[in-house]
């Protein structure tokens, strides 16, 4: 796993729900996600998916990602090209659909970070580097399983190579 | 110490005693999806040539979101999971059965049971003394090929609700009064366990109802101790012999303790976007709605229908307000028809739709238009869950939802109260 993360923030509120990443009305297109990618975010900001550069940082408040189960929200967000969200906190299901994607989700005070920031962010340091500020973040630290998840590129790529879950 | 009831069943599915925070693997006693996430769950399977169910009877695809299906893209997903079940025997719930977590409860899931299931909502279960939780498409692939998952044990929350439920308010309003006031982030990954006077005199049905919008609060899951309620509904249902006491140990760690009394609470009604945006009766000045929406695995069961009918017969909605009724199960469907609920219903002027998520999900059945509001009895108020962003969600009790059906405005039920 490559353990530095680099790109461009693009800032969000609180309460970003499944439904303002993938919504409801776009149902019809879960069967075909480089679509239904297209819609990205849409209900937060419409012209998101145009805008997004692959290698992008995703940057919230609080509780990104609450609502439905859908796997399909982290799964577009990814499609999309985002390399990594970075939020205040996460919905529980949301935070384990993406690291069984292998999309990485880190918890940290984003108040100080703004929109088009260039952030470097260091998965094993522990380290979010707000390079247009000159500024360092920390994030809080990933549980021993969820960076495995991420090394071994998603749950399903970790149950191939390790024949099941491997938790110890 | 003691265990909570998560602890207790998670400890069981996992074979040995496990604490919070602990990263385990459990086996899973059911396991489902619907059809807005089975397809993806079956299309893993194939990908990871892993197309097989640990248990028929207990893998299930239930149809129910966008059912019967209103576009071709909709009806090749669910063909689909026609084909899967064909192919591994998983059991098929089809068009017109109902809402995946109330056929859950109906024919499923028994005390001690741990399940997943590819749905926020899978915490409904958890009223009948299982631990029951929502996940995605790929973890809900695994479980029914392995017939296990990953988990962390959460730690518990306990919110304890004293008193005595006035006349007019509902166990809707217990749950909207307690995310109100801890947030919709206040219990994130959080088992919520609900006890107190108030919860043992609920019936199932009204129990079924608080622990499906645990994950409003973010909940991992809602819990309710069983006890002789669930004992007799388990025997209506022919499972009387799964029954099992299954509750929290006196000494059982709790994070935080919530005391609600209930006696203070008056009919609330959730406004737009968040489900926590939450207002009681008094002070809800006029709010004009298009729509009422009575239905869903949160409210649209016989109990739910017969309080809203109670208040609707011989009255008939207002003329700008439309009134859709959608029973949870098919069950649920014939039980009103036979009470003679559903021609109270079509006599006050409702569209009665057959059995299914409905209008909740935001595909068919009234959408919204730009700017319209609906009074609806589902659990979530969202921006564009309905189908529209322009659209205006607020969510209330079954009582609540009639009783604006005829004013044409958000009303106060106890108005109609006999």
């Amino acid at each position: 796993m490559n353990s530095i993360i680099s790109g461009k923030a693009w800032k969000f509120g609180d309460n970003i729900s499944t439904d303002h990443i993938t919504p409801g009305r776009y149902f019809h297109l879960r069967s075909n996600l480089e679509e239904l990618a297209k819609h990205v975010l849409e209900d937060a900001d419409p012209s998101f998916s145009s805008k997004v550069k692959a290698g992008d940082i995703i940057v919230a408040g609080r509780n990104f990602g609450l609502g439905s189960s859908r796997e399909h929200a982290p799964r577009v967000i990814k499609i999309a090209g985002v390399s990594c969200i970075v939020a205040k906190s996460f919905a529980r299901i949301f935070y384990r659909n993406s690291f069984n994607i292998g999309l990485p989700l880190l918890v940290s005070n984003t108040e100080e970070i703004d929109e088009g920031d260039n952030l470097k962010i260091d998965l094993e340091e522990g380290k979010i580097e707000d390079e247009t500020k000159g500024k360092i973040l920390t994030f809080s630290p990933l549980s021993p399983f969820m960076r495995k998840l991420i090394e071994d590129g998603g749950i399903e790529e970790h149950v191939k190579k390790h024949g099941d879950f491997k938790i110890k | 110490m003691g265990k909570t009831i998560s602890e207790k069943i998670i400890s069981e599915h996992v074979g040995r005693d496990v604490r919070p925070g602990e990263f385990v693997v459990a086996r899973v006693d059911v396991v489902m999806a619907q059809d807005g996430t089975g397809p993806l769950s079956v299309q893993e399977l194939k990908k990871m040539d892993m197309e097989r169910v640990f248990d028929k009877r207990n893998s299930i695809l239930f149809i129910d979101h966008a059912s019967p299906s209103p576009r071709k893209e909709l009806s090749n997903a669910q063909k689909l999971l026609r084909e899967f079940s064909k192919k591994t025997g998983a059991f098929l719930s089809d068009v017109g059965e109902g809402v995946c977590h109330q056929r859950l409860v109906e024919d499923w899931v028994n005390p001690g049971n741990l399940v997943v299931g590819a749905d926020s909502h899978t915490c409904t279960s958890g009223a009948l003394g299982a631990f029951s939780t929502g996940m995605g498409s790929t973890d809900i692939a695994l479980a029914f090929a392995l017939g296990k998952v990953w988990l962390k044990v959460p730690e518990t929350y306990k919110f304890i609700v004293k008193g005595k439920l006035p006349d007019g308010v509902y166990s809707k309003d217990i749950i909207l009064h307690i995310i109100g006031k801890i947030g919709a982030d206040g219990a994130t990954y959080k088992a919520m366990e609900f006890e107190g006077d108030v919860i043992e005199n609920l019936s199932m049905s009204s129990r079924f109802t608080i622990t499906n919008m645990a994950v409003e609060a973010g909940g991992k899951t809602g819990l309710i101790g069983t006890d002789g309620i669930t004992k007799s509904y388990l025997k209506k249902r022919g499972r009387g012999n799964k029954f099992r006491e299954i509750k929290s140990d006196s000494d059982a760690n709790f994070e935080k303790l919530f005391e609600i009394e209930a006696n203070k609470l008056e009919p609330l009604v959730s406004f737009p976007h968040t489900v926590d945006n939450v207002k009681g009766i008094s002070n809800i000045e006029d709010v004009k709605i298009d729509q009422v929406f009575i239905g869903t695995c949160t409210n649209g069961r016989l109990e739910d229908l017969r309080i809203a009918a109670s208040i609707l017969k011989d009255k008939k909605r207002h003329p700008d307000t439309r009134l859709i009724v959608v029973p949870a199960s098919r069950e649920v469907f014939l039980d009103a028809l036979r009470e003679g609920l559903i021609e109270i219903f079509l006599q006050a002027g409702a569209a009665v739709e057959s059995p299914g998520c409905g209008p909740c999900v935001g595909i068919h059945k009234g959408v919204l238009a730009d700017g319209e509001i609906v009074l609806s009895t589902q659990n979530r108020n969202f921006e564009g869950r309905m189908g529209n962003p322009e659209g205006f969600i607020y969510l209330s009790s079954p009582a609540t939802a009639a009783a604006s059906a005829i004013e044409g405005k958000i009303a106060d039920p106890r108005r109609y109260l006999k």
